[in-house]
Parts: C-alpha cells; sequence; structure tokens
C-alpha cells in the first residue's frame, strides 16, 4: 500500500473540496477501497475518510412513495430495515445475496455503486487496462474470460459490473443524488454506470470531488412488492459474485401482467435492461411463452467478448427463471439462501 | 503526522499512536496491542479468520482502516470468555468439534457471536449462509453448523431463563 495523507471532514462540502484535490479517494466501509490499495490498484495521495459525514445515513420514505436512501447506509441495514424490504423486496434480496455478512456490515450504499469491476486484469497493475490506466489497452481481450461481458462490450472494455444491488435499482429506475464542486446533481443510475465505447472504457460518472449523497427509488417502486425476486447463478452456493443473475418484478392485475421490470446483472458493464422486453411482457398472462419472448428480447445482440457464449444462454434462462418466481409471488420470508435459483417462493410460504 | 486513535477493546480503553494512516484495525490489535487471537488470512477480506465486532457489528478487521474507527468499541476472541467460564460459543466449538487446525476459530466463532445476536441462527441452512464469510480449509463446516446451532438454543435458553 503506498503511503497516503488522511483527512476527515465535518461537512459535505468540505468532502468536496477535500475529494476535488487530485489523487484524492473517499473512504466509507473500505471494503473495496482497501482491497485494491492493498494490491496496489488504487494509490490515493488522500484519503478522504466520510464515515462521519452527518446526514447521510437515513432510510427515508419521500412524499410521492419513493425512497431516499442516504449514501452511508450500511447494505446490511437497508436489507434488514422491515419497512423498506417489505417495499422493494428484491433489492433486499440482492443486497443478501451479495458477499459475506461482514461485508454487509461495512459497505455502504454509496460505495456499492461505486465498487470497482473484479476483472482479473484490472485487478493485476501488470496487466495492460483501460480502466486502471486509459489507453493501455486491455489484456483481457485473448485472455481468461468465462466472466466477461456479453453484452455492451467493446475492444476498450470486456469487464462487467460486479453489484447484485445495483440490478433490481436499475430495473427500478434508480436515480443517484450526488454533490460536487458546482452543487447538487440527480443522474440516472443507469446512465451513471456508463458502457464503454469505442473512445474509452466507460464507468461511474462522477468528477472530481463529487460526492454521491443518497440513492432515490422513484415513486411507484414499491407497486413491484407481492411479486419481486432477485435469482443469482454462482459458482459455490454463497459468498460468489454472479456469473449472470437477473431482478424481475412484476405488477399483475387479474391474470394478465399490467406493468414488468426486468435487468440482468453479470453480463455488461452495468445491469442490462430493455425497455422492448418490458414492454412485451406488458398485457400478457404471466406464463412461459411470454417470459421467453422477452428473455429473447433482453439479450438480443448479445456477442460473446471470448470464452463466454454460454453466459448469453445462462441470462437467457436466468431471465425466464427469475420472472417465473417473480410470478409465483414474493416470498413471505427471506428465503434462507437469497437469490438462490432453488428458493422458490411457494417453498417459502410452506 | 503521528494520528492518535482510543478504542475501547474488550471493555478496555487503549490510546494508540499511529505513526503511520496504513495501519488496518486488524494490525493494530495484533501488532501494537498484543491481542493475537485475530488471525490474519488472506488479508482481503475474503476469508473472515480477522473477523471481530466493532460497535457491536460483526466486520472484516483486515479491511477496517484503524484511524477511521477511531473511539470504537471492538470484542475480539480475547474478549469473550468470563475468566475461566467459556462464552457459550466457544464451549458449544469445543464440544461440537467446530475446528481442527484452529486457524480459523477465532474469526468462526466472532462471526458466529455476531450471526446469533443478528437473530440469523435459526436453523442449519440459515447457519450455513450467515457463516459464508469464514472460510475453513479443514473443512470443519458440519460441526461449525452444529456449534453455532447448539450455541445459540442454549443462549437463547439463558435469556429465557434471565427474563
Amino acid at each position: 500500500m503506498n503511503i497516503f495523507d488522511y483527512v476527515r471532514p465535518a461537512s459535505v462540502d468540505e468532502a468536496v473540496t477535500a475529494g476535488a484535490q487530485p489523487g484524492a479517494a473517499f473512504l466509507a466501509g473500505g471494503t473495496n477501497l482497501m482491497d485494491l490499495m492493498k494490491i496496489g490498484v488504487a494509490q490515493p495521495g488522500t484519503v478522504v475518510d466520510i464515515t462521519r459525514l452527518p446526514g447521510l445515513d437515513g432510510i427515508d420514505t419521500l412524499p410521492d412513495g419513493g425512497w431516499r436512501i442516504g449514501a452511508l447506509v450500511r447494505n446490511s441495514d437497508l436489507a434488514r430495515d422491515p419497512d423498506f424490504a417489505a417495499a422493494c423486496p428484491a433489492v433486499a434480496e440482492a443486497l443478501l445475496s451479495g458477499a459475506s455478512a461482514q461485508l454487509r456490515n461495512a459497505a455502504t450504499v454509496g460505495g456499492n455503486l461505486m465498487q470497482r469491476t473484479r476483472c482479473s486484469y484490472f485487478q493485476d497493475p501488470i496487466s495492460a487496462c483501460n480502466r486502471r490506466e486509459p489507453g493501455s489497452g486491455c489484456s483481457a481481450l485473448g485472455g481468461v474470460t468465462e466472466s466477461h461481458a456479453v453484452l455492451g462490450w467493446t475492444d476498450q472494455c470486456i469487464a462487467t459490473h460486479p453489484s447484485d444491488f445495483c440490478v433490481p435499482l436499475v430495473a427500478l429506475g434508480a436515480r443517484v443524488e450526488i454533490a460536487g464542486p458546482d452543487g447538487s446533481r440527480e443522474i440516472a443510475l443507469e446512465d451513471f454506470l456508463a458502457l464503454p465505447d469505442d473512445e474509452g472504457p466507460g464507468g461511474a460518472q462522477l468528477g472530481a470531488g463529487e460526492l454521491i449523497t443518497a440513492l432515490i427509488l422513484p415513486e411507484g417502486s414499491s407497486a413491484f412488492a407481492a411479486n419481486a425476486r432477485y435469482v443469482k447463478l454462482r459458482e459455490r452456493t454463497s459468498y460468489a459474485f454472479a456469473l449472470v443473475s437477473a431482478a424481475a418484478m412484476l405488477r399483475i392485475e387479474g391474470d394478465t401482467i399490467a406493468e414488468a421490470r426486468i435487468a440482468l446483472g453479470g453480463v455488461a458493464a452495468r445491469p442490462w435492461r430493455v425497455a422492448a422486453a418490458e414492454a412485451a411482457l406488458a398485457g400478457k398472462a404471466a406464463d412461459a411463452g411470454a417470459f421467453a419472448e422477452a428473455a429473447d428480447l433482453l439479450v438480443a445482440g448479445a456477442t460473446a467478448s471470448g470464452d463466454n457464449a454460454h453466459k448469453i444462454e445462462l441470462a437467457r434462462r436466468i431471465a425466464v427463471r427469475a420472472l417465473t418466481l417473480a410470478a409465483v409471488g414474493t416470498p413471505a420470508r427471506m428465503p434462507a439462501l437469497p437469490a438462490s435459483v432453488f428458493a422458490n417462493g411457494a417453498d417459502a410460504h410452506a | 503526522m503521528t494520528l492518535s486513535i482510543s478504542l475501547t477493546v474488550n471493555g478496555e480503553r487503549r490510546d494508540v499512536p499511529l505513526e503511520d494512516p496504513r495501519a488496518t484495525l486488524l494490525d493494530v490489535l495484533r501488532e501494537r496491542i498484543g491481542l493475537t487471537g485475530t488471525k490474519k488470512g488472506c488479508d482481503r477480506g475474503q476469508c473472515g479468520a480477522c473477523t471481530v465486532l466493532v460497535d457491536g457489528r460483526r466486520i472484516n478487521s483486515c479491511l477496517a482502516l484503524a484511524v477511521s474507527h477511531d473511539g470504537a468499541e471492538v470484542t475480539t476472541i480475547e474478549g469473550l470468555a468470563q475468566g475461566d467460564e467459556l462464552h457459550p460459543v466457544q464451549a458449544a466449538f469445543v464440544e461440537c468439534d467446530g475446528f481442527q487446525c484452529g486457524y480459523c476459530t477465532p474469526g468462526q466463532i466472532m462471526s458466529a457471536v455476531g450471526l446469533i445476536a443478528e437473530g440469523g441462527a435459526d436453523d442449519p441452512e440459515h447457519i450455513r449462509e450467515g457463516m459464508s464469510g469464514n472460510i475453513c480449509r479443514c473443512a470443519a463446516y458440519p460441526g461449525i453448523t452444529a456449534a453455532v446451532q447448539d450455541a445459540q438454543k442454549r443462549m437463547a435458553a439463558e435469556e429465557r431463563k434471565s427474563a
């Protein structure tokens, strides 16, 4: 780990000023930053400790029925908040399927949005990586790529976004509230997590000194509470990143789907949401045919970036599974293994 | 620059001057305070050997920057027993063969104490999921699961008795 200066600002304004200095990095839960500093991928000249900033740890409902979640709320506290988990069960399930209990106790909402890819070439300072060092190239191309992107990638970067939490958030149209040197702004999470293009690798759209202060879930987020699931395939039962995952949420009226939300995780540099797939579900019966059609639309245009063509079919199938389980209903209790493909809503009711 | 921090470790106040802000909570506990029960395994938050309670919550002390936790209340494996009387989780690990080489055991036990406090140790499936942040390379998992379940029952019974 490189030597750094340590500062602990007392207000968001002070944090923004300190964070705007070249080489500064914000520290919250530290679960990703500390790890990256230990392996030399992150080498901040100044660590700006934001853990004690006032006013950033609230979980509040908004007058329009949406939610405002402070950037310093810990993952475990949000997932275990009974009102929030009842309103947005797929978000709670995604949170509890990520990392370990120890990490969830430390990791924050804002930090989750800012976490870096687990691409092994990004994590290896000897390899070329446009994300770590713009313009250096991409050693992942032609490398070991079983877990890399199958959607939205370019030769600039084929990494995936590692978050579980962000998958249902993107499906719900969550927004990010940001404080910065020029005041505050809001941006859709989907736009905040920019995809690579021909010029660069994309990544979190945060300028110098800008600090995430809250996450906003829009009005109507709780309308899917009765039929909401997050489902995740991984290489071991627990404590592993998603190979592919899906958040599915349905608003069912009578025998038909009034409104659907679905997003895929583990397939691209951001959670993958396709308007046409959601539109195709609206007005249909919640059955296998409708789910298969939506899943096909969701993975339309997918191409392997290496040895990962299997992920396209996995993603299609996980979308169908998530929609099927969502249609069965949100489990009355959080499954013992959150996001397990075997955790069926009907079983959980029994 | 010297940064002084003050921790309450197992009920005792510890003032620690830090010459270097890079020190993790794990390193301060082991190297500065001399409490070597907390183990360094992977040092990257992947194995759970360094698990301690900070303000009552289980975390990986290897990923905690010590200076950021100035003022915190820390409980380590050394703080569980009352004299010669083992904590119920410690006693259950002994009785249920919840370890083999023992290196991961302090982290396993601290994680189990955290899990039971969270109310997440109802049945083996919840215990296995709740303990997944603690790796045991001897694979003593069946004994660990039994120990956590046993301790949870014992602690719940104690609580009922004192209520």
